[in-house]
């Protein structure tokens, strides 16, 4: 009876079934277009583009101008000393923190107040932050009339303004990456630590630390990433042309002020090549660290 | 190797109490254990013990009574300071460490010299026999050898007493009665004081200097395995040893020790386990070893045979007498499931509990 139905369409779709391909498998192919249509495509066409400059010198004319103009290149350099300082204190700060908050009770009230910053937006956030830290801001009235300060701390327009609208902005979502994974930790293996008398720094240390460090290490890469694509608060709040000039402004300036967007596809890639080589560096030294169960038990 | 720590005689634990909220989880709990006593907290779940056993590791602070060592006070220290050692029921091993490392991190918290603690991992590695797997991490190691390694990750640091928190239930039976024996040879060895919370009555009998039965967060009955077997103090207690042939009824006439219970259209003989005078409810509970066939013998209760098994040296029937009570019998040859037979209950092996 099975014998007489037809053999190698029987046989097809059992071999795609042993891997995992069926019927339901087609439901990726609207995420797939997608992903075609609003990523991939429009990476391909801005790589091009970077390849046929309007100006002259060949192919490669953008990259050379860019490395070749402190102005330009600089970019790199004043985006990453707003970039790194801002992730690495997000996530230092976020450890502890989430540490702390995971035996919290009323953890949920406390995350939406700390999600609020992120549906905010970063405008709003800028916005708040000239009225407030501006030099007629509350904050430097405030300290000058407690006779604190004598004249107006300047704490916008300048590289802190950026760093601080970054931390308010980046923060949250570090935090909340962070609380994931330290609540994703077996709370027997702190247990296991303080019986055998590990004190809460040495549980930290040598028990919670290292099973967090892969977890820390993809906190720090998408903190990371979010933060070197700084663009509204590095206008809003800081020196656009001097020190918080970052590299999202010269493809910005690239585009829209000289109407070369083959220069300013050019500087997209440059921000992305940096960022991946950032990333790469951490999950390389990731990869030198345990990687596996965070629970001490039978999986 | 030998728990020359921490000298004493006694952890003494007075009328400690855990409540939550309105619930009282532990109540005045009282025990004094004799270094390198082994002691089973037997009970239910739900029963308090793992609560006990947490309170007196530190990790759950008490709301009443002390725990002390001696004549020291520890019930306000933090767990790290107590110096105890702890096997968990999910092992709870340091999944990024080997296993030398998981093994030697309490004598590593204790600062103690690297040579000492390579020395004493090695010893503890060899007690729990895993030489051969020191420097594997605990994830390639299987569910019973992972418990060695807790069990030695415990004991290596000398502590005066080692708490170990159902330390068998997530192995199968067969690795269950392998590490049983593996915990009664450690012990033997290493004289280590132990408190061993289980569910299980022969973890309990078989490893247990002296058993402490708890019951809704309170001790019903402290005694050495012999004693609580064979005189379960309690109800609750007997059901635990395995009296599980219960007959509710009436005390119809005592003599000295022996009462005889009615019981609906029957009536049985017992040794009295409580004090009770003719006229008093009772309970009697007998073990199914206790119950037998009685092939005409005079006196037995009349039964209908439900279903009877065949277990190799023995038969193990189920019967029902005419008022519907269930009882569970061992027979030397097999009955007939549907006939009407008759049942003798050894009256000095069937205990008499007031209802």
């Amino acid at each position: 009876m099975t014998s007489s139905t037809p053999q190698d369409t029987t046989s097809l779709r059992q071999k795609l079934a042993l891997r995992g391909i069926d019927g339901v498998t087609l439901l990726v192919l609207p995420s797939v277009l997608f992903v075609l249509a609003i990523f991939i495509y429009p990476f391909i066409y801005g790589l091009l583009l970077s390849f046929a400059p309007i100006r002259e010198g060949g192919m490669f004319a953008n990259y050379i101008t860019f490395f070749s103009d402190p102005y330009l290149y600089n970019t790199i350099a004043a985006t990453l000393r707003l970039a790194v300082p801002v992730t690495l204190l997000s996530v230092f700060v976020a450890v502890p923190v989430a540490m702390r908050v995971r035996l919290v009770r009323r953890q949920r009230l406390l995350t939406t107040l700390l999600v609020l910053p992120i549906t905010l937006g970063t405008v709003l956030v800028a916005q708040g932050m000239l009225n407030y830290l501006g030099p007629q801001g509350w904050f430097s009235r405030s300290l000058m009339l407690l006779h604190i300060i004598s004249s107006p701390l300047k704490l916008t327009n300048n590289y802190w303004g950026v760093f601080l609208s970054l931390i308010i902005t980046v923060f949250p979502f570090t935090f909340l990456l962070t609380l994931s994974y330290v609540t994703g930790i077996d709370p027997g293996l702190e247990k296991a630590a303080a019986t055998h008398g590990a004190s809460a720094w040495q549980r930290f240390r040598h028990v919670m630390l290292p099973l967090l460090v892969p977890g820390l290490a993809i906190a720090f890469c998408l903190t990371f990433v979010q933060a070197f694509a700084v663009f509204p608060s590095a206008v809003l709040l800081g020196a656009p042309s001097g020190p918080t000039r970052v590299i999202s402004i010269a493809a910005a300036q690239a585009a829209f002020e000289q109407y070369d967007f083959t220069m300013a596809s050019a500087i997209a890639m440059i921000m992305g090549v940096v960022q991946l080589c950032i990333v790469l560096i951490v999950l390389v030294v990731r990869n030198l660290f345990y990687r596996g169960a965070t629970s001490g038990g039978k999986g | 190797m030998q728990l020359a720590s921490m000298p004493f005689n006694e952890i003494r634990l007075d009328r400690m109490s855990r409540s939550f909220g309105a619930l009282n989880a532990l109540r005045d709990i009282s025990l004094s254990i004799k270094k390198g006593e082994f002691i089973a907290l037997l009970g239910p779940s739900g029963c308090g013990k793992s609560t006990a056993l947490n309170c007196i590791a530190g990790l759950l602070s008490t709301t009443g009574g002390g725990i002390y060592i001696d004549d020291k006070r520890i019930d306000q220290f933090k767990p790290e300071d107590r110096g105890f050692g702890m096997v968990f029921q999910n092992y709870a091993l340091f999944p990024h460490m080997s296993v030398r490392k998981n093994i030697g991190f309490g004598l590593k918290m204790r600062s103690r010299p690297k040579a000492e603690i390579d020395t004493k991992v090695d010893e503890a590695l060899a007690l729990v026999r895993l030489q051969g797997q020191a420097e594997k991490l605990p994830g390639q190691l299987s569910g019973g050898q992972q418990q060695r390694v807790a069990i030695a990750r415990a004991i290596v640091i000398e502590p005066p007493l080692v708490l170990m928190d159902e330390p068998l239930s997530n192995l199968d039976a067969k690795l269950r009665l392998e590490m049983r024996a593996e915990i009664r040879r450690i012990h033997n060895q290493m004289k280590a004081t132990t408190i061993y919370v289980t569910h299980d009555q022969d973890e309990a009998l078989s490893l247990a200097d002296r058993i402490v039965v708890l019951r809704d967060g309170a001790i019903r009955q402290v005694g050495t395995p012999h004693e609580l077997y064979e005189r379960p103090a309690h109800l609750d207690v007997a059901e635990f040893m395995g009296f599980r042939n219960r007959f509710a009824g009436k005390v119809v006439s005592r003599q000295g020790e022996r009462a005889t219970v009615s019981a609906g259209s029957f009536s049985v003989s017992g040794t009295v386990a409580e004090d009770l005078q003719p006229g008093e409810s009772a309970v009697l509970a007998v073990r199914p070893d206790d119950v037998t066939l009685s092939d005409g013998a005079p006196g037995g209760v009349p039964v209908t045979v439900e279903a009877i098994e065949y277990r190799g040296r023995e038969y193990v029937g189920i019967a029902r007498t005419p008022d519907g009570v269930e009882i569970i019998f061992h027979a030397d040859h097999a009955a007939a499931p549907g006939s009407t037979v008759s049942l003798s209950i050894d009256p000095a092996r069937a205990l008499v509990f007031a209802a």
